[in-house]
């Protein structure tokens, strides 16, 4: 059974009359690294939404088709049950920060799960050690880098186990190292077990991590796959998405030399160029 | 060629004892194109709140078309150079879309054809014009900030200041984006951006400035810059996606060339092809 099951899913916000999502299907395997992109306004951070079901319950709306979380319909139960399976981390740290203390912060999840004192400090320090901030334990949230900040949610959200991580553009607001170090966390924790679902655009940064990516335009999916086969198409190109250059690069001189397999990472397009230049392996 | 903008030995120190700049000079020409980059906290947010007057200087002179900032208002100098801040959030405060775009303008006592002319013009350039009725905040991050373009670009100022225009954007509107700044630059505008799009940069850009922890330990030709590792380092810098590629494959004559952008790599490559690159 897949983790998440979303079934011919359509969706209008309310008061709209062009639906935000249309006859969505996919499904989340326990382990997927699941990538999604597409053009602003397309819908990813809507159908992320409703895998935690705040879709419908929080945003209203019209719902048709189905959203099951490990069997159970989103539409009959509450946000907070579905949130145990199911972390959300959004791309603005700051509008999620709401204690003065990054122990606090962690705490406060776990305190409205109704967990004893002595659960809570275990988790706390597990996941202070799993994401190496042990040393941020007593700071203030709010006067973190972004970085930092991210992190003490990913944390807070760890700490209640959920099975599925969720992150929408969380990356959004971090200078590209900060950014790299991120989603290096990400990969990590997916090795770690975690099903992980990234809303991304920075996919020369991203992609490599991925089994899966569906790329969106206009509430649909236009295509899913695995990210060496999907990135190299005509349509990730036609919809907006941005394609890692070195792919973009290939593709351009693929009509003079000879490519056998289109590269994911930095690495492999160094390999590949090697190739086509005839630079062999005897480096 | 005028000083558009002038900095010199700019301190700047937060109310909370944050030391935020530290030392800073600068020249930005009239007309020029320059692209700010550096880590989180490097100070690049405070040294352009300096420019229109926002943070005046605890220590050193910041001038605007010769006039140091400290002596005149924010009002003043925001008509000559408009700021299209990261978080439009904080930026808007009307209900209506097209309000917030006409705000400035009927500040700056324009006329209401010339407010309903251009206010049609930048809501259709930037692909807002059917939101006209919306309240900003119902917008998305991504429009919300070609709202704030907007309602800068709708004034028409002489130096503009971009502070991270691509974050959110898909690639479309990173090309509009990117032609949108080549047009106000053949426009003879001054055009500042800071940015953490680094391959947008080397793409658009000629001048490059690296700041880190409050002080600008780079300025010149991005190709010296990006391919010069103790400064990547110093900075906290990626390499932007083809330098990163070249890096990775080792091969000296594209190291030597130093391409920078995909048409860069594309040609050093067809020349190895063609035989008239020489393998070393």
């Amino acid at each position: 059974m897949p983790i998440i099951d979303v079934d011919n899913l359509t969706y209008y916000y309310p008061g709209s009359s062009k639906p935000a999502l249309a006859n969505i299907s996919l499904n989340v395997e326990k382990g997927d690294f699941l990538l999604i992109t597409g053009p602003s306004g397309s819908g990813k951070s809507t159908l992320v939404r409703t895998f935690n079901g705040l879709i419908p319950h929080l945003f209203g709306g019209r719902f048709e088709g189905k959203v099951l979380v490990k069997g159970k319909d989103t539409r009959y139960c509450s946000v907070a049950e579905l949130s145990k399976t199911v972390g959300i981390v959004f791309q603005d740290p700051e509008n999620q920060i709401l204690t003065l203390s990054v122990e606090r912060e962690i705490a406060f999840g776990l305190e409205n799960l109704g967990l004893p004192r002595k659960v809570i400090r275990e988790r706390i320090e597990k996941v202070l050690k799993d994401l190496n901030i042990v040393h941020l334990r007593e700071r203030i949230p709010l006067e973190l880098s972004v970085g930092e900040q991210q992190k003490v949610i990913v944390a807070s959200i760890i700490a209640m186990m959920p099975e599925v991580l969720v992150f929408d553009e969380p990356t959004a607001h971090m200078d590209p190292l900060s950014a790299l170090k991120f989603l290096e966390l990400v990969h990590e924790l997916n090795k770690r077990g975690y099903t992980v679902v990234v809303v991304e655009h920075r996919l020369d940064l991203v992609a490599k991590y991925a089994n899966k990516i569906i790329i969106l335009n206009d509430g649909r999916i236009v295509v899913k796959g695995e990210p060496r086969n999907i990135l190299p198409s005509n349509i990730a190109e036609e919809c907006g998405v941005d394609v890692p250059r070195y792919i973009r690069f290939f593709k351009r001189i693929s009509n003079l030399a000879k490519i056998s397999r289109y590269p994911i990472s930095d690495k492999e397009a160094a390999e590949t160029l090697k190739e086509v230049l005839g630079y062999g392996g005897s480096y | 060629m005028e000083e558009a903008i002038e900095v010199r030995n700019l301190w700047y120190i937060y109310p909370n004892g944050v030391v935020a700049l530290k030392g800073i000079n600068l020249e930005i020409r009239l007309g020029e194109k320059v692209a700010i980059v550096g880590p989180n906290g490097a100070g690049k947010s405070t040294l352009i709140k300096h420019f229109n007057g926002l943070l005046k200087p605890t220590k050193g002179v910041v001038r605007v078309f010769g006039v140091d900032t400290r002596k005149t208002t924010v009002a003043t100098l925001a008509r000559r150079i408009g700021i299209v801040f990261q978080n439009p959030y904080h930026q808007f405060f009307s209900e209506k879309v097209w309000d917030e775009v006409a705000f400035a303008l009927k500040n700056f006592g324009f006329p209401e054809e010339t407010i309903r002319h251009r206010v049609t013009k930048v809501l259709r350039l930037f692909d807002l014009y059917d939101y006209a009725d919306r309240s900003p905040f119902t917008l998305s991050s991504g429009e919300m900030r070609r709202l704030a373009m907007a309602s800068i670009l709708a004034y028409d100022p002489d130096i503009i200041v971009f502070d991270e225009p691509t974050v959110g954007q898909d690639r479309f509107h990173k090309e509009k984006i990117r032609e949108y700044i080549k047009l106000l630059s053949s426009q003879g505008k001054t055009i500042i951006l800071v940015t953490h799009d680094i391959d947008f940069v080397v793409e658009e850009f000629n001048r490059l400035i690296v700041m880190s922890e409050g002080r600008i330990i780079a300025d010149g030709a991005p190709r010296e810059i990006l391919y010069n590792e103790e400064i990547l380092t110093k900075a906290s810098l990626i390499l932007p996606q083809i330098p990163r590629l070249v890096k990775y494959s080792e091969i000296p004559f594209l190291l030597k060339h130093k391409p920078l952008t995909e048409d860069e790599l594309l040609i050093a490559v067809l020349g190895i092809l063609r035989g008239d690159g020489g393998r070393c």
